[in-house]
């Protein structure tokens, strides 16, 4: 493994981005876009996270090992969330027999 | 196989596979830290479903311009976190203290924007166990809103609060020369664990400062 040194230029410009989301998903809250509030909100976080995790923590020029690492970890979050709040959301879809 | 003295442990082949060591079990230590910020968001996730009313009460009464200064400063101190670690890997010990003190400056302001919007919910009577005492509609559930958000920002400070001592000790043992390009891999994990801190704050400011302040 060959040890990549991020420049300081590259990490200037993902933070310049990040600050621009930042400022981009502030205004959108202070405005009622209805259900797209939501969206627009998790979107841009979404992409903070990546640009984050991708450059800041180096993921992408990493081993595969430590990317699978982030893949799982992400994927058991997923996993939690998925299986909870689908149980949440269907509940009373069905009746009870007998009830 | 070149002598890095006593940067080198005996267990590993070379440097490159020793850091990739410790890289990887912090990783392994960032993906339990995941699930475990993780079922508190679930919870944040359920109950809003079923109260979106009481969250969209709770949310305005917190202050979106403190939200997004603490947001930014929190992604200075990230930025300035990844610079040491280009400091640390180039070998200029003296760019890499700074960048860890501003680092750590950032960090304790960020508590000290965090301890000051606490405290304004606290004058409001909004702190659940201590002093809750709202009257106005569904005052049950605005409680569960804010015990949530207590709670979850909580565990983010003292996260903070771990990171400023890991890096006051990182920039003490920089400052007696401890790190060389070859041997540089504390600052380098770190770093990981101060950007996943970062990475918690990415999300919890949206879902309590942003999209819960339209829902009626």
């Amino acid at each position: 493994m060959s040890e990549h040194i991020v420049t300081k230029k590259q990490y200037g410009f993902v933070f310049v981005t990040l600050m621009v989301l930042t400022l981009v998903t502030t205004y959108a809250g202070m405005k009622d876009l209805g259900p797209l509030n939501v969206v627009v909100a998790l979107a841009i976080a979404v992409i903070k996270a990546s640009l984050v995790v991708l450059f800041f923590m180096h993921v992408y020029w990493s081993t595969k090992l430590n990317k699978i690492v982030v893949v799982s970890g992400i994927a058991w979050l997923g996993l939690l969330l998925w299986l909870t709040v689908s149980d949440f959301a269907t509940r009373g879809w069905l009746p009870f027999p007998g009830k | 196989m070149a002598n890095h003295g006593l940067a080198l442990r005996h267990q590993f082949d070379d440097v490159a596979q020793q850091k990739e060591a410790s890289t990887f079990g912090m990783w392994l230590f960032l993906a339990t830290e995941v699930l475990f910020f993780g079922g508190m968001f679930l919870c944040y996730t359920i109950y809003r479903r079923w109260y979106p009313v009481a969250f969209g009460m709770g949310s305005n009464h917190l202050s979106l311009m403190l939200g997004a200064v603490s947001t930014a400063v929190l992604i200075c101190s990230s930025y300035f976190m990844a610079c040491s670690v280009n400091s640390a890997a180039t070998g200029k010990k003296n760019a890499l203290v700074g960048y860890l003190a501003m680092t750590i400056v950032l960090a304790i302001a960020f508590l000290a924007i965090e301890m000051s919007e606490w405290h304004m919910l606290y004058s409001e009577g909004l702190m659940p166990g201590f002093n809750f005492t709202y009257h106005e509609m569904d005052p049950r559930h605005v409680q569960l809103f804010f015990g949530l958000y207590f709670s979850m920002t909580g565990l983010h400070a003292s996260h903070v609060t771990i990171g400023i001592i890991l890096l006051t000790v990182m920039a003490v043992r920089a400052y007696r020369g401890a790190f060389t390009p070859d041997y540089h891999t504390p600052i380098e994990v770190s770093g990981l664990y101060w950007h996943f801190v970062d990475l918690v704050w990415i999300f919890l400011f949206p879902l309590y400062y942003l999209i819960a302040r339209h829902l009626q």
